[in-house]
């Protein structure tokens, strides 16, 4: 599909369709990237940013980062922000991965040293964290246990033992997001997730071992701020979410908002997957709610695999996490909906913000950022493919623009069919393997369908967040270990 | 194999079409194409345990979506691989109901090969529809 011809260009980042390109539309559509990633996006992208430009009570623009594609209601890299009393909430919004997000972690070992140990180090990763179809999670705990989890998240398993007390400042929401309820929870999400914490999942979810080469620097002082202090240092990033537990709170209350949506609040489905309720609604608050309570489970989910990590590393290099510095740099979410105070024509007011693979990139000065980086912005964790390479950035004064989001991935830009056809797992593991990067994978066919090609071009999509004024390159990372599932 | 993998929606995830003679036929062509993005091999899974399913609802198409649902929740509450042996379908007081037996085993990683994990059923896209042979049916799942 074509890009539409009323599409406008407000900028070098910035393009824009009007309301009157659909019927329905209360606020313009937004979407960033450079001239290349438009002519290049996903048509879906330009439907699905409008539709969701009809939403009652969404404030300014329906957004879309440069790393948009096709989702479900919403694209992926959508961001809409609701008026908090007038404005709907909307499953679709957040995305079935409640809380699918980026965890970062440093080690004081460089390269050098670790390349003797990389394929130890990967597969005993692989065989320590469970990633895959089915997998069972190395914590175990009881369903009580688990409602517990839902409520506390990260913060219930610091205090069980697994993991440091500067994790959870080093997390969004403190590693857990107030207001979780677990009694808005049904009993199969409980029966799905409970047995789910400490895997890693599959499709594009992964852990990554990564380096930093000096050229790769792109801001000394941010960097050293972030704790990248070390020529060729090695760090960890990898990728989950709230597994199935997650998806079946988002099923459940997409259920519930279809059966309500239209006969109880009088709002016109365009689309079943872009289902809403009234935010100040008993279906509503019970969703927000029961949301918070997936978004505290992916938390305890990463903190316990963060856990595990330091463990192998520990192993492998005869040395405790602590003597190897193994400190988070952060723990960003992009599939999620916050109420946040954002200043709109020149008032501040409080927004659900809505952040479909997305990420929250909050500027330097900001309420909710750690002590440490208030005074220079909101670290940012973006992965590229796994061939390619991923980037920590930080968030800047401009992301005003965009309810302070930013990117949160490459973006795909062909179907996982059609790469398992074109690429073969196996090959394509000894491929990487001869360019330095040893990978392990639970399906074959599941490597294939990451393949880069698969995906946009990660420094484009990174390139143009910083054109556009939203997020400023720090460090780019270079892959040289990975599992997945 | 009366399902197909469709590669041209739904990037980030699995779509297919699955096709039947009549409804029973069409909801387990459904339910295989569903074990087949996460088994490469259907015949590997052993009918050793049998689950038994009772489902109604009032719009066809989500009864189907219902019974998909399910498979997907035996597969990460119980780790359970389930094919659908046995299934009905009818029409009682006003709403379509269900009744199927599914036969299969816990998943095992010696021997089933897995491929992605499937997480939800997504209504993009998704319909039911009755065709001059029969019936057919697109999904695109969420993995």
């Amino acid at each position: 599909m074509a890009v539409p011809k009323a599409l406008e260009r407000i900028s070098e980042t910035a393009w824009e369709l009007p309301v009157s390109y659909k019927e329905g539309m209360r606020v313009p559509a937004r979407i960033y990237g450079t001239e290349k990633l438009i002519q290049e996006m996903d048509g879906a992208v330009f439907d699905q940013v409008t539709n969701v430009a009809t939403l009652p009570g969404i404030t300014k623009y329906s957004l879309c980062m440069p790393d948009g594609h096709f989702g479900y209601g919403f694209p992926i890299g959508g961001v809409a922000a609701m008026d908090a009393e007038e404005g709907v909430i909307s499953p679709g919004g957040i995305g079935f991965d409640i809380n699918c997000g980026m965890r970062l972690v440093t080690t004081n070992l460089t390269y050098d040293e670790v390349k003797p140990h990389l394929k130890t180090l990967v597969d005993k990763l692989y065989e320590r964290v469970p990633a895959g179809v089915g997998s069972t999670g190395f914590v175990k705990i009881s369903k009580k246990e688990f409602r517990k989890v839902v409520e506390q998240g990260a913060r219930w398993f610091v205090q069980n033992g697994y993991g440091w007390e500067e994790d959870l400042e080093l997390t969004e929401e403190s590693g857990c997001i107030e207001g979780a309820d677990s009694s808005k929870i049904s009993e199969k999400a409980i029966d799905r997730g409970y047995n789910q914490i400490g895997t890693l999942g599959s499709g594009n979810h992964y852990l990554e071992i990564q380096v930093v080469h000096r050229e790769n620097i792109l801001d000394e002082d941010l960097a050293r701020h972030f704790g990248i202090t070390i020529p060729d240092q090695v760090v960890v990033m990898f990728h989950c979410g709230s597994r199935g537990f997650g998806h079946q709170v988002a099923t459940d209350y997409l259920q519930v908002f279809l059966k309500v949506m239209e006969s109880k609040y009088g709002i016109k489905i365009l689309d079943r997957e872009l289902a809403s309720a009234p935010f100040d609604s008993p279906e509503g608050k019970d969703y927000f709610s029961a949301m918070k309570g997936a978004i505290n489970m992916s938390f305890a989910n990463r903190q316990v695999i963060l856990h595990r990590i330091r463990e192998v590393f520990s192993d492998v290099f005869g040395r405790s996490p602590e003597d190897l510095d193994m400190h988070m740099v952060y723990d960003v979410a992009h599939n999620t909906a916050k109420l946040e105070r954002h200043l709109v024509n020149a008032h501040m007011k409080t927004l659900l913000v809505h952040r479909k693979g997305a990420t929250r990139a909050f500027g330097p000065g900001m309420e909710g950022l750690p002590e440490r980086y208030k005074p220079i912005g909101q670290p940012v964790i973006i992965g590229g493919s796994m061939e390619t390479g991923s980037y920590l950035l930080v968030g800047t004064p401009g992301g005003n623009e965009t309810f302070f989001s930013t990117a949160h991935g490459s973006g795909r830009t062909m179907s996982r069919t059609k790469a398992r056809r074109l690429w073969h797992g196996k090959k394509l593991q000894k491929e990487m393997e001869e360019r330095g990067i040893y990978v392990r994978t639970a399906s074959w066919p599941g490597l294939a369908e990451e393949a880069g090609d698969a995906y946009k071009n990660i420094d484009d999509v990174i390139l143009a967040t910083e054109l556009a004024g939203i997020s400023k390159r720090v460090v780019r990372f270079i892959p040289i270990g990975n599992v997945k599932g | 194999m009366p399902y197909q993998f469709l590669e041209d929606i739904a990037i980030a995830d699995i779509a297919f079409s699955a096709w039947g003679k009549d409804l029973e036929e069409t909801f387990i062509a459904a339910a295989d194409a569903t074990m087949n993005v996460m088994v490469e091999d259907l015949d590997s899974i052993q009918p050793l345990e049998k689950r038994e399913f009772r489902l109604q609802n009032e719009a066809l198409d989500m009864l189907l979506f219902d019974l998909l649902q399910e498979l997907i929740y035996y597969k990460d509450a119980e780790k359970f691989m389930l094919r659908i042996h046995q299934i009905k379908i009818k029409k009682d007081d006003g709403r379509h109901v269900l009744e199927a037996v599914a036969l299969g085993e816990k998943l095992d990683s010696n021997r089933h090969r897995t491929r992605a994990d499937v997480k939800a059923v997504t209504l993009h896209r998704f319909e039911l529809v009755k065709t001059d042979r029969g019936w057919e049916t697109t999904v695109i799942l969420d993995i």
